[in-house]
């Protein structure tokens, strides 16, 4: 099926972009408003395109649909195309940008820049979850940083040059193994399609036979230096800890906007890299190196939520939540059965909206006040009703209360972890009650209580533009809460043909080893 | 014999008009024909390229097997001759405007590309250091040309006395190859040459022309003259030291590894992927406390040499391929640099420290951004075209059995990375000066760098088949 919808989609906010940069000139409030509308119609009609992508996407069928190709140098292809597990991302994705663009539209300096970075960056996400070609994933993946990059460097906050460094470095330095792997299977294989050619990597059987390397003895062979090369970049993006210490800079320096797109989609990139190359290309080094992780995704858990309670920085609390909730999202893909993966992906999509509104939520008051100290805040329900009421749904849902989008992820995860690892799953769940005591203390400390502080005497509630950016994540949240059937069902096949194959690939090799040992 | 002469026709046109404009100066105009000299010269060079080009696209021998003409020779040569032009045409006015525009600098600088020429057809060791020699000597002049200066001086006098020790180092190694070997053609002594039996003197010799070598691509340990020689040098020569000359060394190198040592490829491969590793490292360490934009582009071009040794160290045709595309796109990065740097300007007296560029993209956006682009291109960062250099080479390392290469080539990326985005920060993230570089001149310079910078993004869809000519280059120098 040849269908060119998805390079539309995906290329679209780019040309809008190149549309900006070459034709719009001038710095005056005119070029400004010119600036914003061009980046809010193009977002709004690229997710509208995406609706029609997500229409003509059959859930019951397992492989890549709408798939657009064509050749391109070193013998790669430009190849994109989505299945079950990549659509909601590109969806979400889409989702998100028009309201980004709509709560930055009080940017004063360099607006035409802000909004090209913008534009740049969605084409750049949206080509990681559609990429088919693993070097098109790579151009895609890598180069999401330089937008993110100048968006903290230039419209971040105090500190904003350290953490914009760390950010770049810190995920380049996790990537560039990625590339060193990626060359070694475009050898091995001899392709670098993902999935649907003749010869595939999905499909490609990496070697798993043990081997010494400098004198270490490789449980799994190749598919463990693969898997590893490739948990370095993902692990850093996601991030797990201990590699986790540039989230916290970035999303404090970053511009709301900046930390919106970073919580709600880049994290996400590593999330879906590995339902995407870890666990289905080389299964039997994930079942080598996955009882590691599981633990190291309890640690992050609780660990992170230990950090958040002592937070004195509202986005600095909530980066430390969403490390944690990624805790959960790594669990659920490494225990590798359907729960597991449904829950991780469901995690991933309702926690783009939480966090998102989350870092929106602060982006509120802090434009009123212009500080993230959690101390400079209290009272604010008595003259913020609406931010309470709304800030209140969101800080429930991140707690994961049933009847939010919060609570299926995290209950699908703990489940399948519980099938697979019951300490780990008991150690995760203390988890689920310091995320609680972080949010609702927050809360508390920021809404409730008397309005004693005199700056926040004359505060004034949500303007109308800023309710309409929360009614859709609003929506969403409460509908995927009451509702996880409309994400179950679409990811359902996807997940249960991943699982399988993963489950066939597993015991294969473990079958081989058994002949390989009997035979010495 | 005739057509012997044919086939160095491009050679012998390009010596007679740098013959013809030193009479011409020397007895004529003196200095005021030296802007119709220089736009003649590059003239020349663009049409020898094209002659080049259409030159017959087999292999030739010519001269009982001195001469050389086959797809690398013809690749590199265009880069050579292409780059070259447009380093000239952009020194034009920096030159006129300091006053350095002698009617001897376009004639040494295409005395200079006749000697790469020479190089990169090179059959034979005593051509091969034929051509070098009238390189370097002609390098040697145009470093120097600013007399009144003593930082230029020092550059010429270091570049010269340091070259001549590498000359005597390839000296001494191509005189022990020719005793071992018997022969100074290539084609004799790679018969000689064979892996695991090569004799240990012709080892040695390898050893030492491999030295030679390393001294003219500026690699790790022989690359110290290098940032004393860019700092020192004006900014057009140090363009073109960037350039043209760093294309033909790095295929002379690939012409002796390959047309004389092709069958003995396990005995100097772990030396080259020293050279490599070093350099790669050495360059993105070394360039981080650079506040010189030249010495910075100095250390860069080391690390970028390092990256282009790796495809030749793989052993392989693909190597040689990867290195030629690499080369390629290098030099193109340079050029838009280079250009970046000569606009780099405050009421007209040249700046080139970093710190100067504070606050760039708000005068100039369109500048900014072009060097930005440039810049992660060079850091080797996705989508731009520096990139998929990189994954050439990677490529290249690891089918060629040196993973271990690649590893340590990603990791100095990340390092080198750093002072890339340095210059990105001062030009993007600084604070609001009065004190701003100038913004209003050089439409030839903003040309190349916008040209650069285009090629560097419209390039990733099928970079313009170089590609495809790399590949046809590559194979017929490893067979």
């Amino acid at each position: 099926m040849e269908n060119n919808l998805l390079s539309i989609v995906t290329f679209m906010p780019a040309f809008a972009a190149f549309i900006l940069a070459v034709f719009l000139r001038g710095e005056d409030a005119a070029a400004q408003r010119n600036a914003k509308w061009l980046a809010l119609i193009t977002t709004s009609v690229t997710f509208l395109i995406s609706i029609f992508v997500y229409l003509e996407f059959d859930p019951s069928n397992t492989g890549f649909q709408l798939v657009d190709e064509a050749e391109w140098l070193l013998g790669l292809k430009y190849r994109v195309g989505v299945d079950g597990i990549s659509i909601l991302f590109v969806m979400l994705t889409t989702f998100m940008m028009p309201l980004v663009i709509a709560a930055s539209w009080d940017v004063q300096t360099r607006v035409k820049e802000y909004m090209i970075a913008f534009l740049i960056l969605e084409t750049l996400m949206i080509g990681v979850f559609v990429s088919l070609d693993l070097i098109l994933f790579y151009l895609f993946f890598e180069a999401s940083l330089i937008p993110m990059f100048l968006i903290i460097g230039i419209w971040g906050g105090a500190n904003r040059i350290y953490a914009s460094f760390k950010f770049f470095l810190y995920t380049f330095f996790g990537s560039v193994l990625m590339l060193v792997a990626m060359v070694a299977m475009f050898s091995d294989a001899g392709t670098t399609c993902i999935g649907g050619c003749t010869v595939s990597l999905l499909t490609h059987e990496f070697g798993s036979e043990t081997f010494s390397l400098l004198g270490w003895q490789v449980v799994g062979g190749m598919q463990t230096l693969l898997f590893l090369a490739f948990f370095a970049s993902f692990a850093v993006k996601m991030p797990m800890w201990p590699v986790h210490t540039w989230l916290p800079d970035a999303h404090v320096q970053a511009p709301t906007a900046g930390s919106v797109v970073l919580a709600a989609i880049l994290l996400k990139m590593g999330g879906y890299g590995f339902l995407r190359f870890s666990l289905p290309m080389f299964p039997v080094g994930a079942e080598v190196v996955g009882p590691l992780i599981l633990w190291m995704s309890a640690i992050a858990i609780v660990y992170t939520s230990l950090v958040a309670l002592v937070q004195e920085d509202m986005k600095k609390l909530i980066a430390y939540s969403s490390v944690a909730h990624m805790g959960f999202v790594t669990m659920g893909i490494f225990s590798a059965n359907q729960q597991g993966l449904d829950g991780a992906i469901f995690q991933m999509i309702s926690h783009g909206f939480i966090s998102g509104a989350l870092f929106l939520a602060v982006g509120v008051i802090y434009d009123r006040m212009h500080t993230r100290e959690i101390d400079a805040y209290g009272g604010l329900v008595n003259r913020m009703p609406v931010y309470a009421l709304i800030f209140m749904l969101f800080t429930m849902a991140n707690v994961g209360l049933p009847g939010t989008s919060g609570f299926v992820g995290e209950f699908l995860t703990l489940m399948a972890i519980f099938q697979v690892n019951t300490w780990v799953a008991a150690v995760a769940t203390t988890g689920v009650i310091f995320s609680a005591a972080y949010a609702l203390w927050l809360y508390r400390r920021v809404v409730f209580g008397d309005l004693i502080k005199e700056s926040l005497k004359s505060i004034t509630d949500m303007t109308a533009r800023e309710k309409w950016i929360f009614a859709p994540l609003v929506a969403m949240t409460l509908l995927l809460g009451i509702y996880p059937a409309l994400i179950l069902d679409t990811i359902g096949p996807s997940v249960a043909a991943l699982v399988e194959h993963y489950d066939t690939a597993v015991a294969a090799a473990q079958v081989a080893g058994d002949t390989a040992q009997a035979q010495n | 014999m005739s057509n012997d002469i044919q086939l160095i026709l491009p050679e012998i046109i390009l010596s007679l008009c740098a013959i013809g404009g030193l009479m011409a100066g020397a007895y004529g105009g003196k200095d005021a024909i030296a802007r119709p000299l220089l736009w003649v010269v590059s003239a020349v060079m663009v049409v020898m390229a094209l002659m080049v080009a259409s030159q017959s696209s087999t292999t030739i021998v010519a001269f009982n097997g001195m001469f050389i003409s086959d797809g690398f020779a013809r690749f590199a040569k265009i880069a050579i001759l292409l780059s070259a032009a447009s380093v000239l045409v952009m020194s034009e006015s920096y030159m006129r405007n300091r006053g350095l525009l002698r009617f001897e600098y376009p004639v040494l600088v295409a005395l200079s590309v006749v000697g790469m020429m020479m190089m990169v057809s090179a059959g034979d060791l005593m051509l091969l250091y034929m051509g070098l020699e009238l390189q370097s000597l002609a390098l040697y002049v145009v470093a120097s040309l600013r007399r009144d200066s003593t930082k230029s001086t020092e550059a010429g006098l270091k570049y010269f006395v340091l070259g001549a020790l590498s000359s005597g180092m390839l000296l001494y190694g191509a005189s022990l190859v020719y005793g071992y070997a018997g022969t100074t053609l290539f084609s004799g002594i790679i018969t000689t040459a064979q892996a695991g039996q090569t004799s240990v003197g012709l080892l040695f010799g390898i050893v030492f022309l491999i030295s030679g070598l390393a001294f003219k691509v500026s690699a790790v340990p022989f690359h110290m003259w290098t940032p004393d020689v860019y700092e020192g040098s004006p900014t057009p020569i140090t363009a073109f030291f960037a350039t043209a000359p760093k294309v033909a060394a790095m295929a002379l190198f690939a012409r002796v590894l390959y047309d004389a040592f092709g069958n003995a490829v396990s005995d100097w491969q772990q030396v080259v992927a020293l050279l490599s590793v070093l350099s790669m490292f050495l360059g993105a360490v070394a360039a981080i406390g650079q506040t010189n934009i030249k010495r910075l582009m100095a250390y860069s071009s080391i690390a970028h040499m390092g990256y282009a040794l790796m495809g030749l160290a793989s052993g392989t045709a693909f190597g040689v391929q990867a290195m030629l595309v690499y080369m390629a796109i290098y030099v193109t990065m340079n050029i838009g640099v280079f250009a970046f740097i000569l606009l780099m300007e405050k009421d007209g007296a040249p700046v080139v420290e970093t710190t100067a560029l504070n606050m760039y993209s708000k005068n100039n956006p369109g500048r900014a951004l072009a060097m930005l682009v440039l810049l992660f291109s060079l850091a080797g960062v996705p989508p731009f075209l520096g990139f998929f250099g990189k994954l050439y080479v990677l490529r290249a390392a690891y089918e060629g059995g040196l993973a271990w290469l690649a590893i340590a080539g990603v990791i100095a990326s990340v390092i080198g990375a750093f002072y890339y985005l340095r210059i990105v920060f001062f030009m993007y993230f600084g604070e609001d000066k009065s004190d701003a570089l100038d913004s209003n001149r050089g439409g030839i310079l903003a040309g190349f760098l916008i040209a650069s910078a285009v090629i560097m993004v419209v390039g990733i869809i099928n970079m313009f088949g170089i590609e495809g000519a790399a590949a046809s280059a590559a194979a017929t120098l490893v067979q």
